[in-house]
């Protein structure tokens, strides 16, 4: 120890390490067995009763209609419902177009993601705010306004339909379309995060490495968010699954063409309480499918 | 590489951060250190053409102004290392070579005989995650050197690290650099790199260069606040010379002394360290200053912070240059 002056002391070297009893878990003397004391209480103090209250009720509120609905369902009606046609087109057709509209979400979302996330351009907040509205717009307004756009009189539907002979409204095309309208700015905004995250730095490492940019999208920036990329498609298609308004508008509820799930219960609402009731319950058990899928990215929080 | 030998000649100037002017020949090592916003790392970017900068930049015979980094034979080792941690140590040497144009068994062959040449050969499959500071350090070492770059750029490169790991690796570093037929610039903020490692030191402050030279010459006749402290002397401006002493040499006393020989400045202590056997006092006062004393001294005169106290130098202890 290097001899210092009373008083003299200096600013603080480091390394003056004085053994802290721990602020929880008394330590037990070596030797002897202790219950291992899980430390559970909050030294900050119990949390206020103003706060859980209002939290469990928020809980129940989310939690008791599902209940409900899970115990009302009569399992015969649910496998009765699964051997209907109507159903199991209805559950192809959703499936089938929300898979159709993820990948063209992907192939759309993830370049205008990363023009987002990485090039600096005048306008740039203009556009993630033009990317956002479809987000918080009435899913119905969606419908109206792509008809406005798509319809066989919009600005571009007219002359599609003249040059080609196809329309997208009333066609299983019309669904996709739709629910990429939809889909697309969830995933565009959920993949600029995972792009952000991970790091503009790494792109400036392989620069110096040589890599085009090109190259760094492909061998770096995509690889790096992944996560973050597939937690983006994953909500997208689940958003695409449960999408209603903008079909319904836009396209109809045909089946076999244009019924999906959602539009299918809804016309069956009425008609047959227990069918409706399984056709719920098996979009539940997609739902929660799509949160399992998701429980590392969400369900953990650091 | 036959243009290595035209070595690096660059007039940079970030405005507002960055005017400076610097030549090396090939196999120098160029220290670069300077007080923290000195522009140390603006400059080692602009080298590398991560930031934009005004000047040209020639470098082994190639006119590297306005390129972009892909183009530039330009290898950097980064303070934070930026490792790509989803690759393993061998596909992170190999990119710079993959991304060349290299064939990936030859891109992998040149990896493996560079982490091999650092001493991390072993190490090739682990994941960077998976690697020490020091390891980690080596590989980043070996991926800036795998696409045989003209110049070499070392940002920090012990930051961060273990005392004795930083001190293994600069031995190692030093042979490696002996080696190295291109230009290193070396941005360090400890003495002993610039000291061990450079061939030329060149001071930074307020983003210009204030001092290029020797590292003995440097070292002896500092002339910036900054390096006087990395080297661990007390230097004073007077007129457009400068008084070099060491912190040895001065008397510390609790009343200003009668002596008229010597140089006088009175100040308050403002710290007090150990350095080896003796006690390091800073001093505040018209002039900062060190003084090395006794701990016994440091005792007797009760030498603690806020202590006012006057400090005196022979005229004979100053080099003035």
């Amino acid at each position: 120890m290097t001899p210092a002056a009373p008083g003299a002391a200096g600013p603080a070297g480091p390394g003056h390490k004085t053994p802290e009893p721990g602020p929880t878990a008394p330590a037990a003397p070596s030797g002897t067995r202790f219950r291992r004391v899980r430390p559970r209480r909050d030294p900050l103090g119990r949390a206020p009763l103003v706060l859980v209250l209002p939290a469990v009720v928020a809980v129940l509120l989310l939690a008791v209609p599902l209940g409900t609905m899970v115990v009302a369902t009569d399992p015969a009606s649910l496998a009765a419902a699964l051997r209907s046609e109507a159903v199991r087109h209805a559950l192809w057709l959703s499936v089938v177009t929300s898979t159709a509209a993820i990948v063209i979400c992907l192939v759309l979302g993830l370049p205008l993601a990363w023009v987002l996330a990485r090039v600096d351009f005048p306008g740039r907040r203009l556009v993630r705010s033009l990317v956002i509205v479809p987000m918080v717009l009435p899913p119905v307004v969606a419908g109206i306004a792509l008809r406005t756009a798509f319809g066989r009189s919009g600005l571009l539907g007219r002359p599609l339909l003249d040059l080609t002979g196809f329309a997208f409204p009333y066609t299983t095309w019309g669904v996709v379309l739709a629910h990429v309208f939809v889909a697309l700015p969830f995933v565009v905004i959920s993949m600029e995060g995972g792009l952000r995250a991970a790091g503009p730095l790494y792109d400036a490492a392989a620069a110096t490495l040589g890599a085009s940019r090109w190259l760094t999208f492909r061998r770096v920036t995509v690889p790096l968010a992944l996560p973050g990329i597939a937690a983006a498609l994953v909500l997208g298609w689940a958003r695409s699954l449960g999408e209603f308004g903008a079909t319904i508008t836009f396209n109809g509820n045909y089946p076999g063409v244009t019924q999906t799930m959602p539009t299918l219960i809804y016309v069956e609402r009425q008609a047959d309480g227990d069918a409706v009731l399984a056709l719920s319950l098996v979009m539940l058990l997609v739902s929660v499918g799509v949160l399992v899928a998701l429980r590392d990215r969400w369900l953990v929080t650091a | 590489m036959s243009g290595v030998a035209a070595g690096l000649t660059a007039r940079l100037s970030v405005p507002g951060r960055l005017d400076v002017e610097l030549v090396a020949g090939p196999g120098d090592v160029v220290a670069v250190v300077g007080p923290n916003g000195a522009g140390k790392s603006t400059l080692v970017h602009a080298l590398a053409g991560l930031q934009p900068a005004e000047g040209t930049v020639r470098l082994a015979g190639d006119e590297l102004t306005g390129m972009p980094p892909q183009e530039r034979h330009v290898g950097v080792v980064f303070q934070d290392r930026r490792l790509f941690p989803h690759l393993s140590a061998l596909e992170n040497v190999a990119f710079g070579p993959r991304a060349r144009g290299v064939a990936a068994r030859t891109a992998r062959g040149v990896a493996r005989d560079r982490l091999a040449r650092l001493g991390v050969g072993a190490l090739a499959d682990r994941r960077p995650g998976e690697l020490s500071g020091g390891q980690a350090q080596r590989v980043a070492i070996a991926r800036a050197l795998a696409t045989d770059p003209a110049l070499l750029l070392l940002d920090e490169p012990f930051t961060g690290l273990d005392v004795g790991v930083a001190a293994a690796l600069r031995v190692e570093l030093a042979g490696h650099l002996a080696q190295y037929t291109g230009v290193t610039v070396l941005v360090t903020h400890d003495a002993i790199d610039a000291l061990t490692l450079a061939t030329t030191v060149a001071v930074l402050d307020g983003g210009r260069l204030v001092q290029t030279g020797t590292p003995h010459d440097v070292a002896a006749r500092p002339r910036s606040a900054h390096v006087a402290r990395l080297v661990g002397l007390n230097v004073i401006r007077d007129g457009d010379r400068f008084r070099a002493f060491s912190p040895s040499a001065v008397t510390v006393s609790v009343h200003a002394p009668d002596d008229s020989t010597r140089h006088r400045w009175p100040g308050t202590v403002r710290g007090a360290a150990p350095h080896g056997d003796a006690v390091r006092l800073q001093v505040h006062g018209e002039q900062d200053l060190i003084a090395d004393v006794t701990p016994a001294a440091t005792r007797e005169l009760g030498l603690v912070p806020g202590r006012p106290v006057w400090l005196s130098v022979k005229e004979t202890a100053i080099t003035t240059y």
